[in-house]
């Protein structure tokens, strides 16, 4: 069987019994990202020549058994935004292009400690603000499944690197779907754990009280090996939570006798696209079909949320983003000779168009006089709106709802319209404002051949219930991977074949420098 | 006149406030720095439960209430002292509140009230135009997440006099409860001045400034008085105050406006997400209450009461922790407390302000200290060797004993040896004999100096007086 074709958790025990070799995954990976890349550009940055090291480094621990984790020896693709020491972090902006940690995100570390080959970085939107991966400062990725489709975002590089077989798991963030919606247009399966899960130390922070590091795999087992490595309190992080019952693939039995699925209407209004609609209805019916108990119910201030989402994330990110002024590392402008104006033309050409508009979004909604109108407003929505997730958990075990109201768009649709972008967001962020864990899941395919996927919702750290339905559904349908040859040739013959082209020359050129930034001093 | 202080107050503890760093004062730049404390992306804050600790004590001491559910908060502004370009400091729940400290003025009694206290963290220090490197400005980044507290008070001040008073008792409390030295010079303690003046008898503020860069007791009685009149004659010649900031220059003795317009700013604050809300329980502030050293006043008072000591005294010997401590026990072992008091007040005082030392550094021992005196007391030395004694015992932990025996500090007891040297000394100065027997009474304390002198210090003045006295008598 071609070791692509394997799941993280089957290489891991192929890898352990001896079958394969860690290092021959990784050169697997490697020629699959040769061949798929100039078609996708899922990655900022490879890491051949490390990723092959470290896999003779974790090869060599796991004969001498000092590595006995399901995840030794499987490579992994981590986005841009979680700092790896010594490599280049870039968020994808031209404002850390050439940015260089002297530290390890705590979630990668976790992982390395347990035998993970770090292939390399991965595209994402700019400092994860966007959901087509298209405000990159390094071009946008296409979506395997049609590279003139968007991935999503702002994870879509490690979507697309999944879908792709170009790596056997990867790692993303999720701020208000980041992780869950690029997973649903890739076809690929991503969970945002409970808020305080997993530590947030190391990851460039966008919207600190709403965000949190999430694995993307091929399926559920996937997701709960890969998360159970990471879910481990940290020091450094006061927001990370001492959890209990972390071994969440003990919780695989598929078993979803008398699980209470609730349905909210305000979800399934007109603006979703009707098949997304009917392969979600008919995957209710499927798990109904194995004993789950299916109902609808009402579920209230859909619209609100996404306002105070926005509200909240910009706000944080308009602090979050501040430090980025070219004094002591980063992009800084030619010599102004007074420092505002040098911080200014700083963060001007650092920063692209849509980090400055949520950057100047979340300044004015902190305003003293518009502070108490627009925060305060917003943390109390957030606060109504985890109210009624628990008034749903008292009845429900999980929610079932779609993840976007339509697939994935076409590239250069969606970033004319921001306001309208931004309302796309809908059904994922009130998680974010609730601190909830959710999963995306692929349920269906389009009649355009995109994918379809489904989310579901779970009480606060019932990430086990979330596995157990999701392992559950995906073991009765037949999970489709896209046809990558066909991809690669319509890429050949397609509109967007130029620009891949000159990205791929420009990244065969030097692999250490993408953006034209100047270095600071 | 009306006056309501800012001060803020470096804490003493061992590491930052969200890191692990060293706070140790006088380092290279940048060698007590990490990631967090220099706002590197990805990384988060951790709180310094002692930084807690200290300001619940502070603020318990201060009679304050407190907060039981307190946040942080972020104060956003650009500047590179602020690696992160925010500060994370406390305004919407601060730890502690309505407080006061009671001073004495010339009416009596007067509480001044203490609107709030709150825990922030230290910016980085900016040096301009460096003699080498030429213009440019360089950032050091030790002092960045220092812990400090605010204290903000009430505009109930109305002279220069009760600032200084309240900001005394503001200072020996926290000295008291090893929060902080509080040295004004090196910057442990820092003082806004907020001043506005009024008609006499209107109950409306007038516009008040704000006053930067006093840095010492004295530079803060002056720029009162500066800025007093500088507003009464703006307000005489019919122009108005403008609300502004302005930087004292004690060697010019006058304030200018601070270039930065600091008051237009909007700080934009929202609570610090990386940080849950802090919960202080009762018990947590019982044991802080229990923990709290008798403070200066009641110590004060206690003192006259319990050791017949006179007011003055009582006040000086409590003016530190450390100075009342040694008095207490050294006298409750010798139940000498009126020589105990007349030690610390003049050998003590002495030696502190030679060396420039603060009380913390006091290792006088009250064993020691009662042994010493008995040692005087039963003439084994004189005075003179006693207050070399006394002066190695402050700075270390030296046996008296041990060091009289090693230095031979052992006053000669010995009469007859006396009387020899006293006789060889008169006959070695006879014009001083004929002075005193023309009744220059000096001539013999100059005989008596003499002979002390021949006696390296080892003998007992008195001892030598009387047989000067003797021997010229006959």
């Amino acid at each position: 069987m071609d070791i692509l074709d394997l799941t993280a958790v089957e290489l891991g025990r192929q890898i352990r019994s001896g079958q394969v070799s860690a290092v021959e995954a990784v050169r697997a990976a490697l020629l699959q990202i040769e061949a798929a890349e100039p078609s996708c550009h899922a990655f900022i940055q490879i890491d051949r020549e490390g990723a092959l090291k470290q896999a003779e480094e974790v090869q060599r621990r796991i004969e001498d058994g000092t590595l006995t984790g399901p995840l030794a020896g499987v490579p992994v693709a981590v986005k841009d935004n979680l700092c790896i020491k010594k490599q280049r972090t870039t968020c994808a902006s031209k404002m850390l292009a050439d940015f260089r940690p002297s530290y390890t995100a705590a979630a990668v570390e976790c992982l390395v400690q347990a035998g993970a080959v770090i292939l390399g970085k991965t595209n994402m939107d700019e400092f994860a603000m966007g959901s087509t991966t298209e405000t990159s400062a390094f071009g946008p990725t296409g979506n395997p499944w049609n590279p003139d489709c968007v991935p999503g975002g702002s994870s879509g590089g490690s979507c697309a690197a999944v879908a792709a077989n170009m790596c056997f798991y990867a790692l993303g963030t999720d701020t208000g779907g980041s992780i869950r919606q690029p997973s649903a247009f890739c076809g690929v399966t991503g969970i945002k754990p409970t808020y305080g899960t997993v530590s947030r130390y190391g990851l460039i922070a966008y919207g600190s009280s709403l965000e949190q590091i999430g694995p993307i795999a091929r399926d559920v087992r996937d997701c709960a090996a890969v998360l159970e490595a990471m879910a481990v309190r940290d020091v450094k992080d006061s927001t990370s939570v001492r959890r209990k019952g972390c071994d969440f693939t003990k919780a695989l039995s598929e078993d979803v006798r008398g699980l209470r699925i609730g349905i909210p209407r305000e979800y399934f209004d007109g603006e979703l696209n009707p098949e997304i609609r009917d392969a979600i209805l008919y995957a209710a019916r499927a798990l109904a079909g194995n004993g789950a108990v299916v109902e609808e119910f009402s579920f209230p201030l859909v619209d609100e949320a996404v306002l105070a989402y926005y509200v909240i994330a910009c706000a944080q990110a308009s602090s979050n983003l501040a430090r980025f002024d070219g004094v002591k590392y980063g992009y800084r402008a030619g010599d102004e000779g007074e420092l505002h104006r040098m911080i200014k033309k700083s963060r001007t050409e650092g920063f692209g168009t849509e980090v400055k508009r949520r950057i100047m979004l979340g300044t004015f909604v902190l305003r003293s006089g518009y502070y108490d109108e627009y925060y305060l407003k917003a943390l109390q929505v957030k606060t109504l709106v985890a109210q009624a997730f628990a008034r749903a958990f008292d009845r429900f075990d999980i929610l079932l709802t779609p993840v976007a109201p339509t697939t994935a768009p076409k590239m250069g649709e969606s970033l004319k319209n921001p306001i309208q972008m931004y309302a796309q967001d809908k059904y994922t962020v009130p998680v974010n404002l609730a601190g909830l864990p959710a999963l995306a899941i692929p349920c269906g395919t389009s009649s355009a051949g995109l994918p379809i996927g489904m989310q579901m919702i779970g009480n606060y750290f019932q990430e086990k219930t979330l596995f157990r339905a999701g392992r559950c559904f995906e073991q009765m349908r037949a999970y489709k991977k896209p046809g990558l040859c066909e991809a690669i040739r319509k890429a050949e013959s397609g509109s967007n074949s130029a620009k891949y082209k000159a990205i791929r020359k420009a990244e065969s050129g030097s692999t250490k420098t993408e953006a034209s930034g100047k270095r600071k001093g | 006149m009306v006056i309501g202080l800012e001060v803020h107050v470096e804490l003493a503890t061992k590491t930052k406030i969200f890191c692990g760093c060293s706070t140790a004062f006088g380092q290279a730049p940048n060698t007590q720095i990490c990631p967090v404390c220099t706002g590197m992306p990805g990384t988060l804050p951790v709180l310094n439960k002692k930084v807690v600790d200290y300001a619940l004590a502070v603020g318990l001491a201060l009679h304050c209430q407190v907060n039981r559910h307190c946040h942080f908060d972020r104060k956003n502004y650009f500047y590179p002292d602020n690696p992160q370009n925010y500060q994370i400091s406390q305004l919407y729940a601060p730890i502690c509140h309505d407080g006061f400290v009671e001073i004495e003025t010339e009416e009596g009694k007067k509480k001044v009230r203490i609107h709030e206290l709150h825990m922030e963290e230290d910016a980085g220090k900016l040096i301009h135009d460096d003699p080498v490197l030429g213009a440019c400005s360089l950032v050091d980044y030790n002092r960045s997440g220092v812990p400090l507290i605010e204290i903000v008070s009430e505009p109930d001040m109305r002279s220069a006099r009760e600032v200084i008073a309240y900001l005394e008792d503001l200072r020996t409390t926290i000295q008291y409860l090893g929060a902080s030295d509080c040295r004004l010079q090196e910057g442990s303690m820092r003082v806004d001045v907020n001043l506005s003046v009024r008609k006499a008898g209107t109950k409306q503020l007038g516009t008040r400034t704000e006053m930067k860069n006093l840095n010492s007791f004295k530079a803060i009685v002056r720029a009162i008085e500066e800025e007093k009149s500088r507003q009464v004659a703006l307000l005489k010649a019919g122009r108005a105050v403008v609300q502004e900031t302005r930087r004292w220059d004690d060697d010019c003795g006058v304030s200018r406006p601070m270039r930065s317009k600091e008051d237009a700013q909007d700080y934009r604050y929202f609570p610090e997400p990386d940080l849950p809300s802090l919960e202080i329980s009762e018990a947590w502030i019982e044991e802080i209450r229990k923990a709290q050293p008798q403070m200066r006043k009641e110590r004060a008072e206690r003192f006259q009461k319990e050791f017949y000591l006179p007011a003055y005294d009582a006040l000086l010997l409590t003016q530190s922790r450390q100075m009342a401590e040694v008095f207490e026990q050294t006298a409750l072992i010798c139940h000498k407390p009126k020589e105990v008091s007349n030690w610390l007040m003049t050998e003590g005082m002495r030696l502190l302000k030679e060396k420039a030392m603060g009380p913390e550094r006091i290792r006088l021992s009250p064993v020691h200290l009662a042994k010493l005196i008995e040692l005087v007391e039963n003439k084994v030395i004189n005075r003179t060797a006693a207050k070399e004694v006394f002066a190695q015992m402050f700075i270390s932990q030296t046996n008296p004993e041990d060091y009289i025996k090693e230095k031979g500090l052992y006053a000669v007891q010995d009469e007859d040896a006396l009387l020899q040297v006293v006789v060889q000394v008169i006959a070695d100065n006879p014009q001083s004999v004929k002075d005193f027997r023309n009744g220059k009474q000096r001539a013999a304390g100059f005989l008596v100096g003499q002979t002390m002198k021949a006696m390296k210090g080892k003998a007992d003045p008195e001892v030598i007086n009387r047989l000067v006295r003797e021997q010229l008598a006959e």
